[in-house]
């Protein structure tokens, strides 16, 4: 027993079931007047203590739907829904998905580009280097209604606005650990590369760039999450085109509690998935880069 | 000169001969153009006579300023304008590379200098956005003119000084300081246990990943449509970062530094006081940086669910419906700067108070 609670596992588990009952909990508070009301309405009198909770877990609309409700929402519009049917959250959040994936690969690309630019020019690194950091004080995700609808005005509509806005949100990680991480090889070793007369593109290709693995990738965690974020709030100035944020939108405008709860607990799945699979990657390139593990 | 400067500077001599030609052919070119073409024709004796750095910048700002001039001329411009234009941009990164070499040579002073660099991007930026969106009548609706912006900006005022007060001053300020609050005294009650410290740090870890910014139409519904429910979501979206950095800072110190508290006979509250909570400091102004950026996000997106007629996620959404687009990228100036001074007082705050850390005694940590 000791042993476990000495663990990772055991802790985590123990306060996740600690928020599941606090969960709870708090739905029987907070949807509690409500039932009294739609009680009294339907003329209900006397419903057992026992009754009441249950019937506050089970509200149509309620104001915090208990995790068994959304969970058997997300079950009904994952699994229980044809895949191609609107009604389908994983058809939304493939739509979220495939944003957020093209968003990060050209956000990663422009990151690894600049970065590349930055360490082998002072003058780029001078000039660009303040804006590329001045540019991450401001609240960026504010311009994804403009670009969404500016570019849908002149005709560019469906994926590449959302993914414009995951670009721009994931390409800043990716540089700021890309300097990083190309600038780790120390003289002794640039010199060395020197000695044996090595090309500047060979420099780069067997010293700098395998230095900086370890640093894109996790730059590549931060970058894949905040893509996410950047395709999810996209979607919420595109009503017709669908995905996650329009989920949560047309959900807030019906008071479909449940399907909000649900849309976000997919959102944060998918997340999760991406991180994971970025760790993966990772894990796979290290392996074969012949990192000591 | 290196390989790359040369390269620029035959460009950027060449597009002025080949544009000069082009205007002198065409015959009702402005004056101004005309002369700094000439002028720039004439940079090609570098390949024989050293070329004073200064007359690259020189003659970057005049090609500029007759660019701008010769702008209102036309209705649609003509190929010599590009190629005045191109000329210009060439000058201006010659102008940038020779003087950042001149910086690593330790000619001119970098203090100085390593400031104008940045500052002539940034201006050479907004330069071509004027130019191209003026230039080529780029459709308003798509990007309009930073001098569009500005007139409209001033226009505004009121409205974007009434957005700012909902939204910055009440949301943004209230949800900062009870998420940041709260991240930081719920880490010192985790540091406390090791079994919380195992149990919480990962599932924070986790939850920071994640697209907290979903609740905002939950807390809408909760909290409703005034500030209040802004600024919930802003205590949700900062409230993980502050917690973890503040963790983690409050395991730097060595454990020699905590024997020596020991020998000093110093209880929990002292060590917490005057070793844990100064070396953690670096990681919580990390977290209070982080967050700056975060709550303006968070209070901003959470009003595209639903406000009160005013605040600047209310007026984003309201005027990219109406096609107002410049009032849209006025408000954004007013969120960016909002958002750059915010960062700024706190990484002021963070120099004062961690005065003793590498990265601010000078040199680079």
């Amino acid at each position: 027993m000791r042993q476990l609670l000495a663990g990772k596992t055991a802790p985590i588990l123990i306060v996740l079931l600690a928020i599941g009952l606090f969960w709870y909990a708090a739905a029987i508070w907070m949807n509690a007047p409500w039932q009294q009301t739609l009680n009294q309405r339907a003329g209900l009198e006397n419903v057992s203590a026992i009754d009441f909770v249950a019937q506050t877990w089970a509200q149509d609309k309620p104001l915090l739907p208990a995790p068994h409700q959304v969970a058997g929402e997300i079950w009904n519009a994952t699994v229980g829904t044809d895949i191609a049917s609107k009604r389908s959250l994983a058809y939304h959040a493939g739509i979220t998905l495939s944003a957020t994936l093209l968003g990060f690969a050209l956000g990663t690309l422009l990151g690894v580009g600049l970065a590349v630019m930055i360490v082998h020019n002072d003058a780029s690194e001078r000039s660009l280097m303040p804006w590329i950091i001045a540019s991450q004080t401001i609240p960026i995700l504010a311009i994804a209604p403009m670009v969404v609808v500016g570019l849908g005005a002149v005709g560019v509509t469906g994926l590449l606005p959302k993914a414009l806005i995951s670009m721009y949100l994931s390409f800043f990680p990716v540089v700021v650990g890309m300097v990083k991480g190309l600038r780790t090889p120390e003289a002794i070793q640039l010199d060395l590369m020197h000695t044996y007369s090595a090309t500047p593109w060979q420099v780069f290709a067997k010293l700098r760039w395998p230095a900086a693995v370890p640093f894109l990738f996790a730059s590549m965690k931060v970058g894949i999450a905040i893509s996410l974020i950047g395709a999810v709030v996209g979607e919420l100035s595109n009503n017709a085109g669908g995905g996650l944020g329009v989920r949560l939108l047309t959900g807030s405008y019906n008071g479909q509690t449940i399907q909000i709860w649900a849309a976000l607990f997919i959102a944060a799945g998918l997340a999760a998935l991406l991180v994971i699979a970025v760790g993966g990657a990772e894990r796979l390139v290290n392996r074969a880069m012949g990192a000591r593990p | 000169m290196s390989r790359l400067q040369t390269v620029l500077a035959a460009l950027a001599a060449a597009v002025s001969l080949v544009g000069l030609v082009l205007a002198l052919l065409a015959g009702d070119a402005p004056l101004p153009v005309l002369c700094t073409l000439l002028a720039g024709s004439l940079t090609a004796v570098r390949l024989r006579f050293a070329w004073s750095i200064w007359a690259d910048g020189a003659v970057m700002v005049l090609s500029a300023v007759a660019i701008l001039m010769a702008l209102p001329a036309y209705d649609s411009e003509p190929l010599f304008f590009w190629l005045a234009l191109v000329a210009c941009w060439a000058f201006a990164w010659l102008f940038v590379e020779r003087l950042s070499q001149a910086i690593r040579q330790r000619q001119v002073s970098g203090k100085i200098f390593g400031l104008i660099i940045p500052l002539i991007f940034g201006l050479a930026l907004l330069f071509i956005w004027e130019v191209v969106t003026r230039g080529a009548n780029v459709p308003q609706v798509l990007l309009p003119a930073p001098s569009q912006i500005w007139a409209r900006l001033i226009d505004s005022v009121p409205t974007l000084v009434a957005d700012f007060q909902q939204t910055f001053l009440k949301a943004v300020l209230a949800g900062y300081a009870m998420g940041c609050g709260a991240g930081f005294i719920v880490a010192i009650i985790v540091d406390r246990s090791p079994f919380l410290k195992r149990g919480l740090l990962p599932i924070g870890n986790f939850v920071s990943a994640l697209p907290i910014i979903g609740i905002a139409p939950i807390m809408v519904m909760w909290f409703g449509f005034d500030w209040q429910s802004k600024a919930a979501v802003v205590v949700a979206m900062t409230f993980f970062p502050m917690l973890i950095n503040t963790v983690a800072g409050l395991n730097q110190s060595s454990s020699i530094e905590r024997d020596l508290m020991r020998t000093y006979a110093a209880g929990y509250s002292q060590t917490l006081l005057k070793l844990r909570l100064p070396a953690a400091a670096p990681f919580i102004f990390n977290a209070l940086k982080i967050n700056s950026t975060l709550a303006l996000i968070g209070a901003i997106v959470a009003e595209f669910f639903g406000t009160p007629i005013v605040g600047m996620g209310f007026r984003i959404s309201t005027e990219v419906g109406k096609l107002n687009i410049d009032l849209v990228w006025a408000e954004i100036a007013v969120a960016a700067v909002a958002g750059s001074v915010f960062y700024g007082v706190i990484a002021l705050i963070e120099r004062a108070v961690t005065f003793w850390h590498p990265s601010v005694r000078g040199g680079r940590a």
